[in-house]
């Protein structure tokens, strides 16, 4: 499965949630998936089967369909909570 | 002989290449699978061609413009836009920009190590446009070579180390803990905003207890706005050089309206191409960065881009903007009554700077201070660039410049040092400031001993 995360520009937070889902991820013990970062712009639904988002770009991105939206994007034990929850719901683990 | 050194000498000039050998020592220090090492590798080495070409569409855009801007007022008008005048600078200052990065990576990792200055950058984009303009304004004293990339590396380094400090003790604030800091390039104008509305607000009376229009989240889109607000510039400087000589001059008889909002359209998509190059080449060199600064310093504490701080108020991110926006626009109206260059209010670094600044006003001074706070540093953003630009040699004249506040803080205080006593006078100023850090050091430990 694909998860991206987005961002306003695409550049850095967007970035840094993805370098944190692959963290999370390797914790888990999950390797096939393949993780990007997209800007709100560029974001379409087929780029990703799930999306994560900070609670600010929330309403920008309804068009994506499978949204993960973040209350704070810096926090790992959320991140780790949403992450393993998307996993779970998916059978990879 | 001779022919393999010219070849080694050509794979350093070639900046493209280069970077694609800096992702790829990143790879090989994080021990990858060869097939991760091949793909990182041409990626990286793409990515940075892809910027460049991004350069050539911006051009294509910003030369009607300026030509336009000049019949229609008689001054030169500038489009403050970091990613365009990156991808113009990188033509001729990419190897520099690549070494000084790498340079800087390594002198950020030492700093945070021996110093308490515990931050380490991993704003990517943030510090590829910073050692582009390190890269521009050393070269313009006349340093160049080893001697230039370590110079430029170790500015890189403390910079990367003391912006993310000056804003921390605000970035607290909003985040409640210190686990983190911001790495943008705009951190003087967000520790500006947040002393201002220190000074002028009420904390209690936060941006986040009104309501306020959700239906402009669309503008967060960069292609979105910049198209928007580039269209709305373009044209009013397109009526005002007048139809004839549009079509006698530049658009080749095409209509002067519909000629404009394709050039607009042009400046927006070289930007994004360019941030699409830029993603490229930061995909192998920061998560390498990362994992390596972490083995390193372990008790650092990273610094990361602007939107982090970003949903702990989205009703000031909004404010923010507008006001900042407000701001670049009187700024205008001064400059146009002065004659001086214009610098038009650029939507991207009003976008994230301002939108930082109002979170920033909005956490010491509540509403009043996110908007004067935002309000205020769109001013300066406004203004910084005319001082920037004299000290960045013939780029100083590309129709766009650098504009968030950090970019303005080290190239002035380079470029003016520079101009008093050279070289010797810029290396001495950056030792200074590395001097005065360990000093900081040693003497903050000494009162908590005490």
């Amino acid at each position: 499965m694909r998860i991206a995360a987005v961002c306003g520009s695409g550049l850095g937070s967007s970035f840094m949630v993805e370098m944190n889902i692959k963290t999370v991820l390797g914790e888990l013990g999950i390797n096939d998936v393949e993780v990007n970062h997209y800007d709100v712009g560029s974001a379409a639904p087929e780029l990703a089967d799930v999306f994560f988002v900070g609670g600010d770009l929330a309403d920008s991105v309804q068009h994506l369909g499978n949204v993960v939206v973040l209350d704070s994007i810096i926090d790992m034990d959320e991140l780790r909570d949403k992450v393993k929850k998307v996993a779970e719901e998916n059978n990879l683990i | 002989m001779n022919g393999i050194l010219d070849v080694l000498i050509d794979i350093a000039s070639t900046p493209a290449i280069l970077v694609a050998l800096i992702a790829v020592l990143g790879l090989v220090l994080q021990k990858k699978p060869i097939s991760d090492i091949m793909r990182g590798g041409i990626k990286t080495f793409v990515g940075f061609l892809v910027v460049t070409s991004g350069a050539n569409v911006i051009v294509a855009s910003l030369e009607p413009f300026g030509e336009m801007f000049q019949q229609a007022f008689n001054v030169s008008g500038v489009v403050p836009n970091n990613e365009a005048i990156v991808a113009l600078a990188l033509e001729e200052f990419g190897t520099y920009t690549a070494l000084i990065m790498l340079a800087g990576m390594f002198f950020n990792i030492v700093i945070a190590r021996v110093t308490k200055f515990k931050y380490i950058y991993l704003t990517g984009h943030a510090m590829l446009y910073m050692a582009c303009l390190i890269a521009v304004i050393l070269t313009t004293t006349g340093m160049k070579g080893a001697v230039l990339v370590l110079v430029g590396g170790l500015a890189l380094g403390i910079a990367n180390a003391i912006f993310p400090a000056i804003a921390q003790p605000y970035t607290r604030m909003i985040t409640k803990n210190d686990s983190v800091a911001l790495g943008h390039t705009g951190n003087f104008g967000y520790a500006f905003s947040g002393f201002i509305g220190k000074l002028v607000g009420n904390k209690e009376k936060s941006t986040e207890d009104i309501n306020f229009p959700k239906g402009l989240a669309f503008l967060r889109d960069s292609t979105v706005s910049i198209t928007l607000t580039m269209s709305v510039v373009y044209v009013i400087v397109a009526i005002f050089a007048g139809g004839d000589y549009i079509t006698a001059n530049l658009s080749d008889g095409t209509n002067s309206i519909i000629f404009a909002l394709q050039k607009a359209g042009t400046f927006a998509a070289g930007v994004f191409i360019i941030l699409a190059g830029v993603r490229l080449i930061l995909a192998e060199i920061v998560p390498a960065f990362k994992g390596i600064s972490e083995k390193l310093v372990p008790n650092s504490i990273p610094a990361l881009d602007c939107p982090i701080v970003f949903p702990y108020a989205p009703n000031a991110v909004l404010i923010g903007f507008f006001s900042s926006f407000l701001g670049g626009i009187f700024s205008l109206v001064i400059m146009a009554l002065t004659g001086s260059v214009i610098i038009l209010p650029g939507v991207v670094p009003h976008f994230f700077c301002g939108a930082t600044s109002g979170v920033y006003g909005n956490a010491t001074g509540g509403l009043r201070g996110a908007v004067i706070g935002s309000f205020l540093q769109g001013i300066l953003i406004s203004f910084m660039p005319i001082f920037l630009m004299p000290v960045m040699g013939n780029l100083g004249f590309a129709g766009s410049t650098f504009s968030d506040t950090d970019y303005g803080v080290v190239g002035i205080f380079m470029g003016s040092i520079a101009n008093v006593g050279g070289q010797i006078a810029v290396i001495s100023g950056i030792v200074a400031v590395l001097v005065v850090m360990i000093l900081m050091t040693i003497f903050g430990k000494k009162t908590t001993n005490n």
